[in-house]
């Protein structure tokens, strides 16, 4: 019950959120400074996660491909597949709830409990509308670059790690890339990602705008904020996958 | 002028205004006074819309709060300003961002008009000189005089203040207090504001509201207020030593 009764409050929450904004040139404003905030300041992490993974699932595929009835192109396939599919549209997502998830929640948990959000309210500024929407927006406008990057930044790590301690042959490698390679998938991790980055900007800015109380249930609310964004991820990601390759 | 009328609020199973009917009048500093957890900011919230009151009126000038419909609402919310406990300056924004920011949102001023008119504001709360400066950077005093020049920056009809020189040093309390009372006087603002302080009181006590668990148990002003016989404001008056010691005897 309980449940249900947040999820309704959360939907609420969306409907106040998805109005027209008071001031466009503000609110675009406010879009570029999260998309620095969401997007451009993620990109460091993920370009170091993403290389260090493509290059041990390499390492690890070549391990496993000792048998000579493999074939050489294995390797670039699985790593394609794996990253494609799987760790740079959820892993990345997942690890990313974490870090923006948690900023998310402490900003607007902060604002709320120090009385920010009721100035805006008492102005007549719709304070949902106002400090939710620029995050969903430029979190979808975000994740499909930081979902590529990602892509293009692990093969690369894979394909060095092969190349440089001699698992894989570059030529093999790269035909490994190319082996039935469907574009769809691509398209379908973009998507993929940018719901993924709607269930964390908005989960997350939830429990933030209804933190009460002082500086620790701030910090609760966005401990909050990164579980539940982070079990909404991994089971609509299961969903979504059953339905469309399952 | 606005004129409360009956309003109860309840949390859950908690009555914590109990049919509070009170007139707060224009060019005056109207006073809620009372104990901490008595119902003062809850009131002031219910004023301003942040919470609904369980039934009751509250007319502004005439209109009443509660029953009108959001765009109705939204026309008086242009006409109040509020200073809030702990200043609720927006963080992230300087001293002037602050300002401009209600003019921004809502003022038929052009760029430049609303420029000169925020650096109006910020001058005439002494705060030229902290214009760039985030709210982090500058006191406590100095973070109350921004949200004052904030609340001020659309020439409010209504200014609420709760507890204004709260976690102030006493002289900065009292300055503040005295620039709310300028203020006030000077546009003719009908002012309603929350406090514990009783030099707040007995200087700037218009319209003195003492309220008691929430309800509304003496009412009165600055000149009457020393003298009163009600034992439970007396109780309240009196409460610190220093003052107990010099409490006259009957
Ligand atoms: N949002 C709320 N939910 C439940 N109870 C509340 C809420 N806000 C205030 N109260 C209760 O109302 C009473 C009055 O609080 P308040 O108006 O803040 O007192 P004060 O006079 O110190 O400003 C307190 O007992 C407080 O616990
Ligand atoms: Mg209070």
């Amino acid at each position: 019950m309980q449940f249900f009764y947040h999820f309704g409050k959360y939907l609420i929450l969306l409907k106040d959120a998805f109005k027209r904004p008071l001031n466009h040139r503000y609110f675009i404003r406010q879009v570029i400074n999260e998309i620095d905030a969401i997007g451009l300041n993620s990109l460091g992490i993920v370009s170091i996660i993403s290389v260090f993974i493509g290059a041990v699932l390499v390492i690890q595929t070549g391990y496993q491909m000792q048998n000579p009835l493999i074939p050489a192109y294995t390797l670039g396939y699985g790593l394609r597949e794996s990253v494609i599919l799987e760790f740079s549209p959820t892993i990345v997502s997942l690890i990313l709830a974490g870090k923006i998830g948690s900023s998310i929640a402490s900003q607007i948990g902060t604002m709320r409990v120090t009385e920010q959000i009721d100035a805006l309210d008492i102005m007549g500024i719709n304070s949902a509308n106002f400090l939710i929407l620029p995050k969903i927006i430029a979190g979808i406008l975000s994740f499909p670059f930081i979902v590529i990057l990602s892509m293009i930044v692990s093969i690369t790590g894979g394909y060095l790690a092969a190349v440089m301690w001699g698992i894989s042959t570059s030529i093999d490698f790269i035909s490994g890339l190319n082996y039935w390679f469907v574009p769809f998938e691509i398209a379908y991790a973009i998507l993929k990602a940018t719901f993924f980055s709607f269930l964390i900007t908005s989960i997350s800015a939830f429990h933030g705008y209804y933190a009460s109380g002082g500086a620790i249930d701030v910090g609760k609310s966005s401990t909050k904020a990164v579980v539940y964004s982070s079990i909404a991820l991994l089971l609509s990601n299961l969903i979504i996958t059953k339905l469309i390759l399952g | 002028m606005i004129d409360v009328r009956n309003i109860n609020k309840s949390f859950d199973d908690k009555h914590v205004l109990k049919d509070v009917s009170l007139v707060f009048e224009e060019g005056k500093q109207n006073l809620i006074i009372g104990q901490s957890g008595s119902g003062k900011t809850v009131l002031l919230k219910c004023l301003v819309g942040l919470f609904e009151p369980d039934n009751g009126s509250i007319l502004y000038s005439g209109r009443d709060f509660v029953t009108m419909n959001k765009n109705a609402r939204k026309e008086i919310r242009k006409e109040i300003g509020m200073l809030f406990q702990g200043s609720a300056l927006f963080d992230s924004m300087t001293v002037m961002e602050n300002v401009m920011f209600p003019l921004l949102m809502f003022s038929d001023l052009n760029a430049k008009e609303q420029i000169d008119r925020a650096n109006f504001c910020i001058d005439r709360v002494g705060l030229t000189e902290a214009h760039n400066k985030l709210p982090s950077e500058i006191s406590g005093g100095m973070q109350k005089r921004a949200a004052i020049a904030r609340a001020i920056s659309l020439n409010p009809k209504y200014l609420f203040c709760d507890e204004p020189n709260s976690g102030l040093d006493p002289k900065t309390g009292v300055k503040i207090d005295h620039l709310i009372e300028e203020i006030t006087q000077e546009y003719n603002i009908t002012t309603v504001i929350n406090t514990h302080d009783m030099n707040s009181v007995i200087q700037h006590g218009d319209n003195i509201n003492y309220i008691y668990e929430g309800e509304v148990w003496w009412q009165g002003n600055k000149s009457s207020f020393l003298g009163n016989d009600n034992p439970e404001l007396l109780d309240f008056i009196y409460s610190t030593e220093i003052l107990k010691r010099i409490k006259p005897k009957k």
